[in-house]
């Protein structure tokens, strides 16, 4: 047992990779800086040099196309993002050029490219510093989406995206790099589109994704004191969707909530309801609840925001209503709260 | 001297008979493919690509038929693409608008302006860290110029010292929009030489020229590393897409076309070599290539399309490995 955070996971995962293959470099807006991407990158420039960690000029766009490039060339590049809302600069090459290099070169060039971005949430991110936007990659063919939730898989599944021969995105929640859990110090891979059962139970279904998780999960430990058993399933990679271990969860249960972390309307949390009302309809005994952010903006002030992301109780008032429990008394429970861990400024 | 003139004029004389077989084809409606001729641009191409190794690289724009034949001479596959059929590399996946053939340095096409321009940077990159000596030249008009990602790049490239030859080839048209409605400066050679960066610029459709002048472009980079600009004037004969002259349209005059044409740049090389006397040369060289383009479309006509299945094939790499 050795126990690290989500953070630290993230970086003997490159340290390990980098050492292993020296085509493999990290590059980046702040990547080689004092802060290193929270933490993250910190480091790797003293250890691998700047022909290996580098900063950029603020061209995302341009940054994610040279990444295109040197992969079809045989490297093994790293590009970091420490916003999603930032990589939207680069959706052209995402869209028309990355996802598709392969297909229109008939399969003669591979594109071994690991893009990281980060979730932003604080306080007062507010709606340029905050968003998920996992369908939007997600819904582009060729493309694979992987979403991190516990220290070990954001080992394991970042290994695995630097080992992959395909563009790779990772999108990892700034509050998931607080998360301490047992990282195995070897290098390892977790299989990218493995789906992973956080918490086991019986009578209802919780789907969720990256951050969401921590708060099914305490969900989970609170209504089991009223007897409730809540199966927690993280996806753990978007695109491709493997949904065999969600199927087998809501045909055990009978009763799904998908608790996203992101925009509920045509978000993922369609895509996967969709695939179990396919696979397990006249199984299900009452219709899928989705939970997500409030359709707005992130607003920036702390009231508001508070409004705008679901929580763990979102879904223990959702889970009650939907098996016809009365909501019980949550005085004296101790939700997950940043108010003492994040002190700003992001 | 003849030698480089005559290869010269393989390569010139390739692409143009290539592009007036598809001129004369494309009716038969069997090449299901928006064609953005090249024709004017050869000597640009030619010029450049004939100072590149085999194993040098390019990156071109969807108008890269002259670019492709002048890297690849690979009238096979080029023919097999436009056809759509399973004999091309990319089996009618990309045809006109993203050829490619690794192999021979022709490492893709992009249809969205300047997209493929940081690409290129990254793939010379790549090249300087392996120091497999590798050049990159990348391909793009003048409009690529109005967007962000040329200057991005440009300035990625100059900061990195970054080999890389940016061949701008203006024919001064986006589409139908002359430069005069798009550009808010005169001189472009004149903003890019304000980075650190090498600029030559011509406006000759002699491919012997632009040979020696990338020649000179290549030299000035192994001596200062630093990337080099290289802005090439040429006159687009036909429409922007398709097959077609469009002087009556009235965007442009057919005058220019006239005064253009006179220095053709398969003319030109061709005449050269009548002057010096290879007209007997010449002439098997042109009837060597007939043939070859008459059996790549023979080919290319016989040959099936690809399977159903071909459609979910190459999106990933180890496809079979993925769930």
């Amino acid at each position: 047992m050795r126990n690290i955070t989500y953070c630290e996971a993230l970086n003997e995962a490159m340290l390990q990779e980098m050492e292993r293959d020296s085509n493999i470099f990290v590059y980046g807006i702040g990547v080689p800086d004092h802060v290193g991407v929270f933490g993250s990158t910190v480091g790797l420039l003293k250890k691998f040099g700047k022909e290996r960690c580098f900063d950029t000029p603020i061209s995302e766009d341009a940054m994610t196309g040279f990444g295109l490039g040197a992969a079809i060339n045989k490297m093994r590049p790293i590009h970091v993002h420490i916003r999603v809302d930032f990589l939207l600069l680069a959706i052209n090459q995402l869209a028309n050029m990355i996802s598709c290099y392969r297909y229109g070169t008939g399969g003669t060039l591979k594109v071994p490219l690991v893009i990281r971005a980060v979730v932003g949430r604080g306080w007062g991110q507010s709606f340029q510093h905050s968003k998920s936007m996992f369908s939007t990659f997600a819904h582009i063919p060729g493309l694979k989406v992987v979403l991190p939730t516990t220290p070990k898989d954001a080992k394991g599944l970042l290994i695995a995206a630097i080992r992959d021969d395909n563009p790779v995105i990772l999108i990892e929640h700034r509050w998931l790099y607080w998360q301490v859990g047992d990282v195995p110090e070897e290098p390892y891979s977790i299989p990218i589109g493995e789906a992973n059962i956080l918490k086991k139970g019986k009578d209802i279904t919780i789907v969720a994704t990256s951050w969401m998780n921590v708060e099914a999960v305490k969900a989970a430990d609170v209504l089991e004191k009223i007897g409730i058993s809540v199966e927690v399933v993280d996806p753990r990679t978007i695109a491709p969707l493997n949904d065999e271990i969600i199927i087998k969860s809501v045909k055990k249960t009978g009763h799904c909530i998908i608790a996203d972390n992101d925009w509920v309307d045509f978000g993922v949390s369609a895509e996967i309801a969709t695939k179990i009302y396919e696979k397990c309809f006249g199984v299900l005994k009452s219709p899928i609840e989705r939970i997500g952010f409030a359709h707005t903006p992130c607003p920036t002030a702390r009231h508001l925001e508070n409004c705008f992301y679901p929580n763990a109780v979102t879904i223990i008032r959702s889970v009650e209503k939907k098996l016809g429990l009365e909501p019980m008394d949550l005085t004296g429970e101790s939700f997950y709260s940043h108010e003492n861990r994040f002190k700003g400024p992001f | 001297m003849s030698n480089l003139s005559m290869d010269i004029y393989r390569k010139l004389y390739l692409i143009r008979k290539s592009e007036e077989e598809i001129r004369r084809l494309y009716p038969e409606n069997e090449m299901k493919t928006p064609m953005h001729m090249s024709m004017g641009e050869e000597a640009i191409v030619v010029g450049v690509c004939h100072a590149l190794s085999h194993d040098d690289q390019v990156f071109g724009t969807y108008r890269s038929h002259a670019l492709y034949l002048a890297k690849t001479e690979n009238t096979d596959n080029f023919f097999a693409e436009m056809c759509g059929k399973v004999s091309s590399m990319q089996k009618g996946k990309s045809g006109s608008m993203h050829l490619c053939d690794p192999n021979r340095g022709f490492m893709g096409a992009s249809a969205i302006v300047a997209s493929h321009i940081s690409v290129a940077v990254g793939a010379a990159f790549a090249n300087l860290r392996l120091k497999n000596k590798k050049m990159v030249a990348v391909f793009f008009g003048d409009g690529a110029i109005e967007e962000g990602t040329f200057w991005e790049s440009l300035n990625l490239a100059c900061l990195m010292k970054i080999p890389v030859l940016f061949v701008c080839e203006d024919n001064g048209l986006a589409v139908h929009t002359s430069e005069s409605e798009r550009h808010g400066y005169d001189s472009i050679t004149d903003i890019v030489g304000k980075f650190k960066c090498n600029v030559l610029k011509e406006e000759s459709t002699d491919a012997e020229t632009i040979y020696k002048l990338v020649l000179k472009a290549i030299k000035l980079n192994e001596e200062n590393q630093m990337p080099c600009f290289l802005h090439l004037k040429y006159y687009r004969y036909l429409e922007h897409v398709g097959i077609n002259e469009d002087f009556n349209i009235g965007y442009r005059s057919k005058n220019e076309y006239i005064d253009w044409a006179k220095r053709d740049p398969i003319k030109l090389q061709k005449s050269k070599l009548l002057a010096l006397g290879y007209g007997k040369e010449l002439e098997i060289i042109e009837l060597q290539i007939d043939k070859k383009i008459e059996k790549s479309i023979f080919l290319a006509k016989k040959a099936p399309f690809a399977d159903e299945s071909e459609l979910y094939k190459d999106i990933f790499s180890d496809n079979e490995a993925v769930i």
